[in-house]
Parts: C-alpha cells; sequence; structure tokens
C-alpha cells in the first residue's frame, strides 16, 4: 500500500442530475505514467480536478499521497504538480520570474530557489530566452517550461491535463522526453491526453466512456482484451458507444 | 486618463448658473417698471433677452429655449405701488433645467427685493410712510468665503478616481487571470487563501496611494489647491478608504467570470458610488432611504472628508467617527469577499 499515490473508490460527482463522474475507482502506483483516457466530456478533467482539491467530489473516496481529498485538501496540493490544458504561466512575466514565483509559492527560498532556477533553465537550453516575457515564445517551448515548473518542487505526482494540444509531433516527442525523465525520478505521472501514439507510450491507462472507467490496463493487454493492434482500435471501440459527447 | 478627467471635471461641473436669459412683459411701461428691468439686466447672472407684449407671445420663446425665464409687470404695476404701498409682479420659470429655473428664479426674486428695499429706503424719507420694522437675513459663507466651486468639486472628483483605480483595476486583474487560467494554477498550490489575497490587494493599495498624491499634486499645480488640514489625516483616511474599496473590487471578481461581466459590474457600482457619494447632490437633502444607503457607500465618507480637511482643515479626531465607519466598511466588504472566494469549487 505504501507505494500506491493515487486510489479511488467509488469516485462521484454530480452537476445537478448530470453525473459527470460516476463511481469511479482505480489506483496509480507510484513512478507510474498513468494515461487517462476518454472523449471529449466523458468526465476527465473534472475528476483530475478532484482529485487536485480544485473541486469537491460529490460522494465516494479518494486519497492522493496519502490525503483525503474532502478534509485534506490543501495538504495535497504541496505533494502535486499540476499543468492544465489551458496554459497557465504568467505572459507578462519573464521565464526567470515565472520559475521563481511558482517555486517560490511551493515554499523554495533564497539560494536553493536560484539554483533550481538555474538549473531549471539550462536543462531546457533557455539561457538566451530566460529575460524574455513567456508571452514572446512559442507554445512548445511555453509547455515544456510549465511542465518543467510543476515538477520543481519534486511533488510525488503531476498531474497534466492534455498537455501537448495544438503542438507539433516533434515538440511532443521532447515533451514526452521529459516526462520520461520525471517518471525516472520516481514522480508519477496521471495524463490525459487526445493522441493515441501517447497513449502507448503510457504504463497503463484507464479509458473513460459517460463518467465511467470502461477500462483499465497496460496498453499491451488492452490491445489484446479488444484483438486489435493499436490503441487507436481500442478506443474506438470504446468511444463508439458513448451517449454523450460535446 | 484620470488626471486629465480631474482637470477637465471640476470646471464642467459648476453649479453657478450665469447668463439666465429672461423675457420681459412690460404692461406698465412707467418709470418705475423701466428701473426695475434695469436693475435686472444689470446682474451679472440675468440678461434681459427681448421684450414681448403677451404672455402667449413669451411663451413661444421659453417653448423655442430661447428664454429661461418670464417676467410679467402689470398695467399699474406703478400706480398701485405707490398708492396701496404694494403691488405684484410675476415671475415664470422655465423648469426643465431644475437647477437653471430655481436658481434663475431664486435670482430673479433677490434683485427684485433689492429693488424693493431701494425703494422704501427713497420714501423713508417721506413723511407720509411709517417706518416698518424689517428683519433682514444676511448669509456669510464660512471656510469657502467665495463659494468657489472647483475647492468643493476637485477633492470629490478625485475620490471618484481613486475608487474607480482602486476596485475595478483589482477585479479586472482577478477576473483576468481567471480567464487565462494562472488562478486555476494558483488555486492548485498550496499557497493561502489570505497570502493571495494580500498579493493581489497590496499592489494595488500602494498604486491607489500613489493616484492620490498624484491628483493632490494636481489639484494643487492646477487649482491650486492645499489642503487647510493635514495631509497626515488625508492619507490615514485614504489608506482605510482603499481597504475598503480594494474589498469591493475582490468582491466583485469572486463573482463574474469574465471581464465583461467584472466590466457591467463596474458601471453599476460606479453609478450607485457617484449618485450617492454626495458629489453633486448633497446627501442632507435626499430622502431618508437613500440616506441610509449613502451610510454603506464608501466614496460618500472619504468625499466628506477630503472637502472638511481641504476646506475646514478638520482634524483628525473630528472625523472619527468616518474613520470607524470606513474600517468597518473595509472589513465587512473583505470578509464577504475572502468567505466568497474559494480555491475549490463546490
Amino acid at each position: 500500500m505504501t507505494d500506491t499515490v493515487i486510489h479511488t473508490n467509488g469516485l462521484t460527482r454530480k452537476f445537478g442530475d448530470f453525473i459527470a463522474v460516476n463511481a469511479i475507482s482505480f489506483e496509480v502506483k507510484k513512478g507510474e505514467i498513468f494515461g487517462f483516457l476518454g472523449a471529449n466530456g466523458a468526465g476527465k478533467t473534472t475528476a483530475m480536478k478532484i482529485l487536485c482539491g480544485l473541486l469537491s467530489p460529490s460522494s465516494g473516496e479518494a486519497k492522493v499521497a496519502g490525503y483525503d481529498v474532502y478534509t485534506q485538501n490543501e495538504s495535497i496540493k504541496k505533494h502535486i504538480g499540476y499543468m492544465s490544458q489551458k496554459f497557465s504561466l504568467y505572459e507578462n512575466l519573464k521565464v526567470r520570474e515565472n520559475i521563481k514565483f511558482y517555486g517560490g509559492i511551493y515554499g523554495l527560498r533564497g539560494a536553493d530557489l536560484n539554483q533550481k532556477t538555474e538549473q531549471l533553465i539550462n536543462r531546457l537550453g533557455l539561457e538566451n530566452e530566460a529575460d524574455k516575457l513567456v508571452g514572446s515564445l512559442p507554445l512548445g517551448w511555453k509547455q515544456k517550461i510549465a511542465f518543467s515548473v510543476a515538477i520543481l518542487h519534486k511533488p510525488k505526482i503531476v498531474f497534466l491535463d492534455e498537455p501537448t494540444g495544438g503542438v507539433d509531433p516533434v515538440t511532443r516527442r521532447q515533451f514526452w522526453d521529459l516526462i520520461y525523465e520525471a517518471a525516472n525520478e520516481g514522480i508519477t505521472v496521471f495524463v490525459t491526453t487526445h493522441y493515441m501514439d501517447e497513449a502507448e507510450y503510457c504504463d497503463r491507462v484507464s479509458i473513460m466512456v459517460d463518467g465511467s472507467i470502461a477500462a483499465l490496463d497496460t496498453p499491451e493487454k488492452l490491445k489484446e482484451q479488444f484483438k486489435t493492434n493499436s490503441m487507436e482500435g481500442v478506443f474506438l471501440q470504446l468511444a463508439r458507444n458513448a451517449k454523450r459527447s460535446e | 486618463m484620470p488626471i486629465v478627467q480631474l482637470i477637465i471635471l471640476p470646471l464642467a461641473s459648476d453649479f453657478e448658473v450665469k447668463n439666465i436669459r429672461i423675457t420681459v412683459i412690460d404692461q406698465d411701461k412707467s418709470t418705475y417698471s423701466k428701473r426695475l428691468i434695469q436693475k435686472l439686466d444689470a446682474s451679472e447672472y440675468i440678461n434681459v433677452a427681448e421684450y414681448k407684449d403677451s404672455y402667449t407671445k413669451a411663451l413661444e420663446s421659453t417653448g423655442a429655449g430661447t428664454s429661461d425665464l418670464i417676467l410679467t409687470i402689470p398695467v399699474n404695476f406703478e400706480k398701485k405701488l405707490i398708492k396701496e404701498n404694494e403691488s405684484t409682479i410675476h415671475l415664470a420659470a422655465d423648469a426643465v433645467n431644475g437647477i437653471k429655473g430655481g436658481l434663475g428664479s431664486a435670482y430673479a426674486a433677490m434683485i427684485v427685493g433689492d429693488f424693493n428695499r431701494e425703494i422704501r429706503e427713497e420714501w423713508m424719507v417721506m413723511p407720509r410712510h411709517s417706518e416698518f420694522p424689517a428683519v433682514e437675513i444676511t448669509s456669510a459663507n464660512w471656510y469657502n468665503p467665495g463659494n468657489n466651486y472647483k475647492l468643493f468639486m476637485v477633492p470629490g472628483i478625485l475620490v471618484i478616481l481613486v475608487t474607480m483605480i482602486g476596485s475595478f483595476m483589482t477585479a479586472l486583474n482577478i477576473v483576468a487571470e481567471k480567464e487565462v487560467g494562472t488562478i486555476e494554477q494558483i488555486n492548485v498550490t498550496p499557497v493561502k487563501k489570505y497570502e493571495f489575497i494580500i498579493g493581489k490587494l497590496l499592489p494595488f493599495w500602494v498604486l491607489g496611494m500613489v493616484s492620490i498624491t498624484i491628483g493632490m499634486t494636481v489639484a494643487f499645480l492646477i487649482f491650486g489647491l492645499i489642503p487647510q488640514g493635514s495631509f497626515l489625516t488625508i492619507y490615514v483616511f485614504s489608506g482605510v478608504y482603499l481597504f475598503s474599496v480594494l474589498g469591493i473590487g475582490l468582491l466583485i471578481s469572486t463573482f463574474a467570470d469574465s471581464q465583461q461581466q467584472a466590466t457591467l459590474f463596474a458601471y453599476f457600482f460606479m453609478m450607485v458610488f457617484v449618485m450617492l457619494s454626495g458629489l453633486f447632490t448633497p446627501i442632507e437633502s435626499m430622502p431618508d432611504w437613500s440616506k441610509m444607503l449613502t451610510k454603506i457607500n464608501p466614496p460618500a465618507y472619504l468625499i466628506t472628508v477630503f472637502r472638511a480637511v481641504y476646506i475646514k482643515g478638520s482634524s483628525f479626531s473630528d472625523l472619527l467617527p468616518t474613520f470607524y465607519a470606513l474600517l468597518g466598511l473595509g472589513l465587512l466588504f473583505n470578509i464577504l469577499a475572502i468567505l466568497n472566494y474559494r480555491k475549490r469549487a463546490t
């Protein structure tokens, strides 16, 4: 149990009569890259927001990094990183200022913060851009910076909500290299995506349909189970039966 | 932009009504009636625009907007005045513009009263008239002897401008973060609610204090106004005041999801702020229910304070109740805003 970082049991979220997330139960192990798939409107983002402490659940139980989402949601926040599909760095701050700002919020101070900031800038090869406004950089770069900022404080889990939306395949590939690096350092990665090639990179994948988890396993086993040779095949078979969509 | 407003608005919002145009129907055409008309025309507020021979014709020019007042001097005005020792004239005012109509007839009445006294004094020397005991009211304007409207308006307008900077810029700033999505990123961090709010309010508080300083500098350079009281009083009150309007801005931001929404809220609040602030209309002459509303309108307090300090030189202890009221409102708005600001949606 010690290496289970996310645990949910019957987690449900209703908006009025609409059941956005319907009794989902799953576990995510430490260091795993967990793919969280589903068509638009399937409830992925809602589920992720509950786990991040941005939204209260209606019923069911969930623990993230060992903390309860009902009562300890502020403690959860110290141990997670989050990067949303909406780009979330301050566009009118410089790259270095953004890194220091978020690092500071997570309690990094003084020399430690400076050192981590410079390390990050060097690792991303942004020495020349560090004093440029984030708003002036291309989207792919912004996303790499946003991800690196989200794991700057070495969280136990990083939540990525469609992190690679709208960027070219090369940049996506580079982004996934960063994800692997993070996973190797022991950070659990919880990622939603619409790209099926990215689903192949995950250790395990869950597919949500209409608020419920329709399938959950390694990509290999899912392909076996659904008798197809790609994740796209698996996804289409499941999503075709979906009743709701945006 | 606010500085330009501060310079231009006081000049435009002058209550003094000058150039009131009067149409005269002189049916008497006597010495005394001519004298009255001359006296009216000599005043700096009233111009005799035209002479008409009937009331209907005079009404036409009022209708056409070329005249504001109609004065009718009836036949036998002079005769009655001398024989019966009293006479009547008729004054009609165009009250479409209430202020102009009201003030116009008041000025005209004052001049007629003056005229009345003049002829009485002349007759006094004549033995056939007994001396009337007369009570006369003369008024002296304290603190602002020249009734200088700029002295009255500039501090008030300064308050409104600072209000806009304080509350609406805060609201728009936070709502902009909602739109861009950075607020979600902040909400997912362990940052404390109060840390976030202080982080948001403090820069605007400083900005507000700086703009008050700039505003007072402009008031001095352009209008030559210097507070009679102490600057410390002004700054202490401004500090507490900004605290309360920033609370309003924060409260707006918790309700609005987009900048358009926040702007609409802002317009609504601004109307209330200005109308109930006593900037243009004295709070004392408002109906009771709106007097109650001014009690929760922070600009009403600060305008009172600014005017008192600028014009009367009131000290901090004179204004202590106002200080507590502003502090109370500040706490109220900020507590409401903090309660309504949630890091986690329910």
